[in-house]
């Protein structure tokens, strides 16, 4: 670690050899400790009740032992995760761990000598361990590099001390040393583009807001992490607050803003909570308030709890919400960097931005620049969710191919089904169908594709999904989030979603889909604000790339993938019903009848087509099937 | 179920007024703390009355049409009394290729409401929630901001019966 800088103050080089001090004290701890972690998703999996027992087990037994919450690792479907901490042993990674778990690893590995392999996803320390291998070789990590995550799950976020000791506010540090010009000519250098979904370069954003007239700037923080299907911003902000700040410091720095404000969604409590602890933790340690550190920089902070509004993502309503009205976006130009937070110049920056920027102060950027391709440069998270055997955070270099994240990284598709197409960039992005799977992940690609890199949300699609009913899907979010100031967003979603709406009925006409092609090509022009601009993408890469499986909905009345209700028909196969009466017991309007161990039939005319009997009949019998439009296959091979 | 849900929101609601002040007193007396302000009194309250609203427009000097223009604009304000506990249903896109559709109109069924109502004895508020940001563990529910992880139809009725008939002393 290099020396600090002789302008920085008292209370903050102490807190330094303080940190120093906590944080070789936890590496090289005599005594065990726990690692949990315990964000939200963790919560969710049952950290909890993991805590909970661990901490009463330690109490009961009287054992002298060590619990830290902290956040997300990342492979969020092993969790609960923990890490654990012994002594003389490489610290090991156990996932799945529930309360009955967590006791046995503490008295078999912690007491005893049995590392209890069969939970262990890797060793995180150096060393030698029978069975285990390292953490960083588990398939689902071997790709990754976490730069921007690199503390998350591993330090506690309530704790400054332990983000101090990881190299915490060098970054910021080495920024108020080179002054404002050249720590944006060093982000401009490190090819840093905005994280939030265009990717526009940071730092002309920040030229432009420098560059305006106006001695008052404002610097937000955009973490209304509205995409459904997105937790990245999250979960650093969870898992690593400080990170977060650290990169408004830089930004405001740059700036010369003197207020900043944070954005979040109100819907991420935990997130909130820690924002504010990390704030008054700022406070104390000189990292907020009047000339900080001595340099001629004041900045304060406040957080502005969003309050469920999706277009509220876009910057121009943000700044209206902030500014206590309607999220509506105003048209562009001016822009905010220009005028923006009451008139004044702005710079609105995603959360993952900011949290890229403490690095390429701290490292320089030709590290920085090394990761990632020729346009893209740097690493990004994403949120692997959807039908994928490992789903999660994870943190790739820009340029990767969506294969590798899929099948290296993800474990490919779950239940031995097909891959069908990826979903990237939310509302606002598009389908990208399995034969595109070489496509590297940078800005330029997915856009050509028809897709965006978005905000890094990644929902993997297999057989059983219907692209009728995803595009139905995103087109109704963006349908009831549209703020209705423009027409053609108004009006126009609601046009495309009735028609989509028509198709998955079974109503479908030929006329229909150049009609929706018409219908968003004119939305996407016509919009006032990005919300709009994009709000069509989803249904025309599926039209571009699914075009078939619209027919089939259209020309047959079938739903292949079995999703739209209204086009499937659930029957019984007397020869295979043994008459059990399960699936009579589950229908939930008594559509099934029959005698007792006689074969049992569905009444078409009462059947709401939910599915219940198809998923209870025993697989030994496999009696009830299903058919949409033609017959099944099941069905053909039984006419043969 | 039975639960006196009315008396426990009219002591919650003695004194409106000095509780408005006091959460007027947090905040810079502009309006950029609009927003902020109808987040405290939802939360103090359980929701926004016609009484807080008027006291507001007193104290804050908006008039009561702007600050309902606001207010109808954010998903996250209501407008009537709120029931024992919250369940938020997610429809984000992990949980809907998941089956967050179906498991909502399960949730439906099973409490006898439609989503955005509460339920006769005021136990349940259902709402949908278009993303809670668990998506590696869809689909999800949460109630009273805990999420319930991988959820099914057949854990609905074990989850419910958690919370029916107890108070909410997490939350408020």
């Amino acid at each position: 670690m290099t020396s600090l800088q002789p302008h920085v103050g008292r209370g903050l080089r102490q807190a330094f050899t303080e940190a120093q001090a906590q944080w070789r004290k936890l590496q090289e701890s005599e005594i065990p400790i726990f690692f949990v972690g315990a964000a939200t998703c963790g919560r969710a999996a049952g950290a909890g009740e993991v805590l909970q027992r661990l901490r009463s087990h330690i109490e009961a037994k009287k054992l002298n032992a060590l619990v830290v919450e902290v956040g997300c690792l990342g492979p969020c479907s092993f969790e609960p995760l923990v890490i654990v901490h012994k002594s003389g042993v490489p610290r090991i990674c156990y996932g799945n761990v529930g309360p009955d778990e967590i006791i046995h690893i503490l008295e078999n590995h912690v007491l005893g000598d049995d590392p209890c392999s069969q939970w262990a996803l890797g060793k995180m320390t150096p060393g030698q361990l029978d069975g285990i291998n390292d953490f960083d070789a588990h398939p689902m990590m071997r790709r990754q590099v976490r730069n921007i995550l690199r503390n998350c799950g591993l330090i506690d976020p309530e704790n400054p001390y332990h983000y101090l000791a990881c190299d915490g506010y060098r970054g910021f540090l080495k920024a108020l040393e080179m002054g404002p010009d050249k720590t944006l000519e060093e982000v401009k250098a490190a090819g840093l583009r905005g994280r939030g979904g265009a990717g526009f370069p940071t730092w002309r954003k920040w030229q432009s807001c420098r560059d305006a007239p106006g001695q008052t700037k404002y610097l937000i923080c955009n973490a209304d992490e509205g995409d459904p299907g997105a937790f990245m911003n999250r979960s650093l902000i969870e898992g690593d607050p400080h990170a977060v700040l650290e990169g408004m410091l830089i930004a405001a720095f740059t700036l010369g803003a003197s207020q900043g404000y944070i954005y979040c969604r109100a819907e991420y409590p935990l997130a909130i909570h820690r924002l504010q602890i990390a704030i008054s933790q700022m406070r104390e340690l000189g990292l907020l308030g009047e000339n900080i550190q001595g340099a001629d920089f004041s900045f304060e902070l406040t957080i502005k709890k969003g309050a469920g509004a999706f277009v509220c993502g876009e910057e121009t309503a943000l700044i209206a919400s902030i500014e206590g009205r309607r999220g509506m976006p105003q048209p562009r130009p001016p822009f905010p960097a220009e005028s923006g937070l009451w008139g004044k110049p702005t710079v609105i920056q995603n959360v993952e931005t900011l949290g890229n920027l403490p690095m390429i102060l701290r490292n320089g950027a030709d590290w920085y620049a090394q990761y990632g391709s020729e346009s893209s440069k740097g690493t990004k998270t994403f949120a692997l969710a959807g039908k994928i055997e490992r789903t999660g955070l994870i943190e790739v270099p820009l340029g990767i191919t969506l294969k590798d994240i899929i099948y290296d990284i993800g474990g490919g598709i779950p239940a031995g089904k097909a891959l069908k197409a990826v979903q990237t960039g939310g509302p606002s992005g598009g389908c990208i169908p399995a034969e595109k799977m070489d496509l590297p992940v940078d800005y330029e690609s997915l856009t050509e594709a028809g897709s965006i890199m978005g905000s890094g949300g990644m929902i993997v699609l297999d057989e059983d999904t219907c692209v009728v009913d995803i595009a139905k899907f995103f087109l109704s979010f963006t349908q009831e989030e549209s703020c209705g100031k423009c027409a053609p967003c108004r009006v126009g979603t609601r046009a495309m979603l009735s028609i989509l709406e028509r198709i998955a009925a079974g109503e479908g006409e030929t006329a229909d889909l150049d009609n929706l092609e018409k219908i968003a090509q004119t939305v996407k022009d016509g919009s006032l604000c990005g919300l709009g601009q994009t709000a069509p993408n989803p249904v025309l890469t599926t039209l571009s790339y699914f075009r078939e499986e619209y027919k089939e909905h259209i020309d047959k009345g079938r739903c292949p993938a079995f999703v739209c209700s209204r086009m499937v028909s659930y029957h019984i196969d007397t020869d295979r019903c043994t008459g059990c009466g399960a699936c009579a017991r589950v229908c939930p309007v008594e559509a099934i009848s029959g005698e007792k161990k006689k074969p049992h039939t569905i009444d078409q005319e009462i059947c709401i087509r939910c599915g219940a009997c198809l998923s209870t009949c025993p697989s030994i019998y496999a009696a009830v099937y299903r058919r949409s439009g033609e017959l099944t296959r099941y069905e053909q091979r039984k006419e043969k | 179920m039975t639960r006196p849900a009315k008396e426990s929101l009219s002591t919650r609601l003695s004194s409106p007024k000095s509780k408005i002040t006091d959460i007027l007193a947090r905040y810079p007396a502009n309006r950029g703390s609009l927003i902020a302000v109808l987040q405290d009194i939802q939360e103090k309250f359980g929701y926004l009355s016609e009484e807080a609203v008027e006291e507001l427009e007193r104290l804050m000097g908006i008039s009561v049409n702007e600050i309902y223009g606001v207010a109808t604009f954010y998903t996250q304000f209501r407008f009537s009394p709120p029931g024992r506990h919250t369940i938020k249903s997610c429809q984000g896109t992990a949980c809907h290729v998941r089956g967050g559709h179906q498991l909502l109109q399960e949730l439906q069924q099973q409490l006898g409401i439609k989503a955005g109502q509460t339920t006769e004895d005021g136990e349940f508020d259902l709402e949908r929630v278009a993303c809670l940001g668990c998506c590696a563990l869809a689909p999800v529910v949460s109630v009273n901001g805990k999420v319930h992880a991988k959820i099914t139809a057949k854990k609905i009725p074990s989850i419910l019966s958690q919370y029916a008939g107890k108070e909410d002393d997490e939350n408020k």
